[in-house]
This record gives C-alpha cells, structure tokens and sequence, in this order.
C-alpha cells in the first residue's frame, strides 16, 4: 500500500497487479484505518472500482491512457466534483453538489486516474492544521497526536498513511508544502497560472494554486503533467506549453547554483529542522550543486502582507454564500436578517475573523494603509526573489521551522499563522515549491526541504528534488499504522 | 485600536450576525491580529507599484460565441428555495 503509482502502473502492465484489486485494497483500507485517521470527508467506493474496472479493460487491451491510468488518488474537498457533494469542510456546502467537474478533475478523469474520495481540509482552506475543519479533525499518520498540517491535511494524511496512492490540494499560503512536510511525502505548489483554477473553491484568487501530494518526486511529476496547461475557462492560467517534467527528472543538480536565503534560517526555529535541512543541503552539495547566500530581507514582513491580502481577497470571495444558490440557508424576516443568519450559522469561528478582519481592510478610510500597503510589501517581494534568481537557479530553505505540533497546541489565530512563515513568500510572488521530506526530528517527525525557483521553472525544481530524493533514504521510512 | 461598534459596523457590512459575547471576542482577536499587521508601517515602500496579481497576464479577448451551458434544472438543483426557473429570497421590497 506504499508503492508509488509508477511502480502501479509498471506491475499493470506487467499484469503482476490489476487497478480493481488495487482499488479495493485501498477502499479496504480506508474502511479500516479512517476512522483513527480521518482524512477523507467522503469515499466513492463504487465510482472508483468501476473507474478500475474500467482501467483494468484498457490495460488488458493493451491501451492504457497513460501512466496514471488506475492509480488511487485522493482529492482535496475544494475541488468541485460533478454528482459527488464537495463541502470545503464547512456546514456552509454540507450537501452542495457540484453539476460540473474542476479542470483538474476533469484532466484526472481523461488520464484513467481511479478517484477514491474527497479529502479533509481546514473550513474553506484557512487553516494550518486540518484541526478546523467543520466534521472532524484529521490526524498524523506518524502520531495520531498530532496535526496533519494543513489546509490540505486530509491528501496529505492520506498518502502519507497509505491510503491513497498520490492526491491533490490547494496552495494559498503552504497548504501543501506543509501538510506534505509534516506527513512525510512530496507536495509541490506550481507556478501560480500553471494549473487550472477553473472549479476550484476560491479562497485568495491571486494566490490560489492546485497542485499534486505524492510518495516520491517522479509521481509528482506525473501528477502535475496530467493536469498542468492553459485552460480558457481560467483567464489568469498560463499559455506556455507544459514540458515533459518526467523526463528531466534525472539530469542531476551538478552545474546549478542553489540559493541559501539568510531569512529562512531563524532564531527559535526547531533544531532537529535547522540540522536536517543543513545536511541535505550538504547532500546537494555533494552531488555538484554549487551553494550561495543569498537575501530576501522583505521576507519578515510576507507573514503581515499575506493576512491583509488573503482575509481581503477571501472576503469578497466568500459573499457569495449568502444563501441564495447554493449551500446553507437559516431563514430570517427579509433578505439581510436571513443572509446574517445563514453565515452566522454556516461558518465557522476562523473563517468570520477573516471575512470581518479582510472587510475591515477593504472598508471606506483602510484601503490605503492596509490593503495597498500589502500590495506594495508583495511587489518587494517579488523583486527581491527576482533579484535572487538573477544570481541563483534554485533557492533551498526548510518548508516549516517545526515539525507537526499537537492538537490543540495553537489555540492563538497568530501562533497557527506563524506556522506558514517559509511558504508565504512563494505565494506572494507566484513562484512554484515543493517540500521533498530530509529527515526525522529525535522524536520520529518528518521534517521538510522546500526548493523554491522560477516561474515556470519545475523541471529544474523537480529535477533537484529529485536528485536529493534519490540519494537519501528517507521514503522507505512509513509510519505504522495499524 | 478598533472599537465595538466598529465590529459591529463591519459584522453589518459582511452580514454576519454575531452575538455579543462574539462581537468582544472579534474586536479582541482583530486588535492583536492587526498590532501585528500594523509592523508593516515600518516598510519603506515610497514609489513602489503595488502587485495586485503575481503573473503578468492582460486582457485575454474571445469571440462573444454562444456555447452549450449547464440547464438551468441543474443550476438550481443546489438552490435552498425555489420557483419554477427562479431563485426564491424573502421578500425584499414592500407592497
């Protein structure tokens, strides 16, 4: 149950496995582990082995769609579905059920890939810990203690704890390189503009980004090249055609010059975090790369830009459930008393302190100096990453400066912001990520390496993490879920 | 430091009804969120354009084409009320 779907797919062919019994191996194992785990919010059993079914007739002819045709995959519950309800964990869409497919689903579909369910996630993404999600909590495969990360923690947990073989989230502000580092798999934010965000539940428009969990680097490639590519019903997805990613994958790191921002590297960081990162970086150096500092002093101030533009952008996104179309409706005496009351009553505590605290921004006399002034904080930003890129191919840094915490451990709405600090920064530049795992904290927790490039540059950061991937040990390592 | 009626001005703005002992916790919460956010103050940013989305992209044009959409059965099938192929909402103006 923790193979990667390459090696699927290599033994479908071989015929030494077939996707129906693959597919009911995994729902075998959601029926038995998820109730510990709770990473899905809904599993469609009987979608998903005739989707198998269906994959199994192509193999045995001979004619498979590609090298994703029946691998197991989990899907983030913001990501809309056609027929199957898609809640963004929250009351708000308990039962909304999408007429249409997401791009990115749509695209999964066509690559043969068999769907297993619809993932847990942190109330309408805002969140780091799968903690608020409005149905229950998800926990970590390594500790049941502990968070998942989030807000993609549900696609996390599941791949982590083999219970799916690869899944997809969404990125706003590290909502998937950090579930990923703290599960212990490989999650990677694209380019913003690289993937679809056609049929992807808004949070922050400008920030937004779907992208693919995965066992190992060569499935994340595979994963990001089934549904990576220009969609005309997203007019901000990028025209540039997408390069075979699985193909580079093995050029190596020798000749590229890696980035070693000084910010990323902080006072009251985990030490286990700073020592394994360190090492890996001396790994990448053994394997050819050339290392530089490099500096990104705007970096202290993404974390106050970010929680102006993201509860701004998400306010305005979130007027629209106003219980009228769809989801939740709490009647009232006339229009307003019964929108107050169907929001009052749909969202949950974090997400009504975004919504009031991005209309407090947007509102008559606060533009200005909140909203603009993020702006202009998010255009240094950019700059300096630019700047650095004009030196370096690659920047290296840790994905989070901890391991997962406890449940319940950051009660404070700051403390729980803080925890996105080292993946803010590529949001707020739409410059793609990916968190490859490096190493296990004294207590047994994953600890992530984040590599972070130029716009559309993941073959290369595909490439190095990649080459760290493969000269290090750290996937054969599987927590024991039983 | 924001005070309770502006929570509540901003509660009426968003439409959200909170009840009182909310509406002290959001002003609580808001205060420290924003002295925190207010450390952006510090950051130079004289003459400096603000970014308002990450990726260069303009205008995308397409010809104004009729294209087969959703039957509006299947728009509505999510409506928490309904009239025929009409979105029902409390009455809104007076006879």
């Amino acid at each position: 149950m923790h193979r990667p779907i390459h090696e699927l797919t290599d033994a479908y062919r071989r015929g030494d496995l077939t996707p129906t019994a693959v597919a009911e191996a995994y729902l075998a194992r959601i029926d038995a582990l998820d109730g510990r785990l709770g990473a899905y919010l809904t599993v469609v059993r009987d979608q998903a082995l005739a989707a198998a079914r269906e994959s199994e007739l192509r193999w045995r002819a001979g004619a498979p769609l590609g090298p994703l045709d029946g691998a197991p995959v989990a899907l983030k519950d913001v990501l809309c579905t056609r027929g199957v309800r898609t809640t963004c964990g929250s009351k708000m869409l308990e039962s909304f059920v999408p007429p249409y497919d997401a791009t990115v689903v749509e695209r999964l579909r066509a690559a043969g890939a068999v769907i297993l369910g619809k993932t847990n996630m942190d109330e309408f993404a805002m969140g780091s810990s799968t903690e608020h999600s409005a149905f229950h909590p998800t926990r970590n495969p390594w500790d049941l203690a502990r968070v998942p990360g989030g807000s993609s923690g549900g696609s996390a947990a599941a791949v982590a704890g083999g219970l799916a073989a690869g899944g997809f989230g969404s990125d706003t502000g590290g909502s998937i390189r950090q579930p990923a580092a703290f599960c212990g798999v490989v999650g990677m934010k694209p380019t913003y503009g690289r993937v679809s965000r056609y049929g992807l539940v808004a949070l922050a428009s400008s920030l937004d980004q779907v992208g693919p969990f995965a066992r190992d680097v060569r499935d994340a490639a595979l994963l990001l090249g089934a549904v990576a590519g220009h969609d005309r019903r997203d007019a901000t997805s990028i025209q540039a055609p997408v390069p075979d990613y699985v193909a580079e994958l093995s050029k190596g790191v020798a000749g590229l010059t890696l980035g070693l921002p000084d910010e990323y590297f902080i006072d009251g960081m985990d030490p286990d975090v700073e020592r394994a990162v360190r090492a890996a970086i001396e790994v990448l150096k053994e394997l050819g790369a050339r290392l530089e500092r490099v500096s990104l002093p705007t970096t202290k101030h993404s974390l106050a830009a970010y929680y102006l533009i993201l509860p701004a952008e998400a306010s305005s996104n979130l007027a629209r459930y106003d219980g009228v179309k769809f989801g939740l409706r709490v009647p009232g005496r006339d229009l307003v008393e019964m929108e107050s009351r169907t929001r009052a009553a749909g969202f949950g505590a974090e997400v009504k302190r975004r919504i009031m605290l991005g209309t407090y921004a947007l509102s008559a006399g606060y533009y200005d100096a909140y909203y603009g002034k993020a702006q202009s904080v998010r255009t240094l930003v950019r700059r300096e990453f630019a700047a650095a890129f004009a030196r370096v191919d690659l920047i290296v840094a840790p994905t989070t400066p901890n391991v997962a915490f406890k449940h319940g451990e950051k009660e404070d709405p700051l403390s729980m912001y803080l925890n996105d600090v080292f993946t803010i920064p590529g949001n707020l530049a739409g410059i793609p990520g990916i968190s490859v795992p490096c190493g296990f904290s004294v207590t047994g927790l994953p600890i992530g390496l984040q590599v972070l490039g130029r716009p559309l540059d993941e073959p290369r950061l595909l490439r190095a993490a990649y080459a760290y991937e493969q000269a290090t040990p750290w996937r054969s390592r599987r927590p024991e879920l039983k | 430091m924001i005070e309770k009626k502006d929570v509540e001005h901003v509660a009426r703005l968003t439409r959200l009804a909170l009840t009182d002992a909310e509406l002290e916790r959001m002003r609580e919460q808001l205060n420290s969120i924003l002295a925190h956010l207010d450390t952006l103050r510090a950051v130079d940013t004289a003459g400096v354009e603000p970014t308002s989305h990450a990726v260069d992209v303009v205008n995308i044009m397409r010809e104004d084409e009729v294209e087969p959409c959703l039957p509006p059965d299947a728009m509505l099938a999510n409506a928490p009320d309904r009239s025929g192929a009409f979105f029902r909402v409390p009455r809104i103006i007076e006879e």
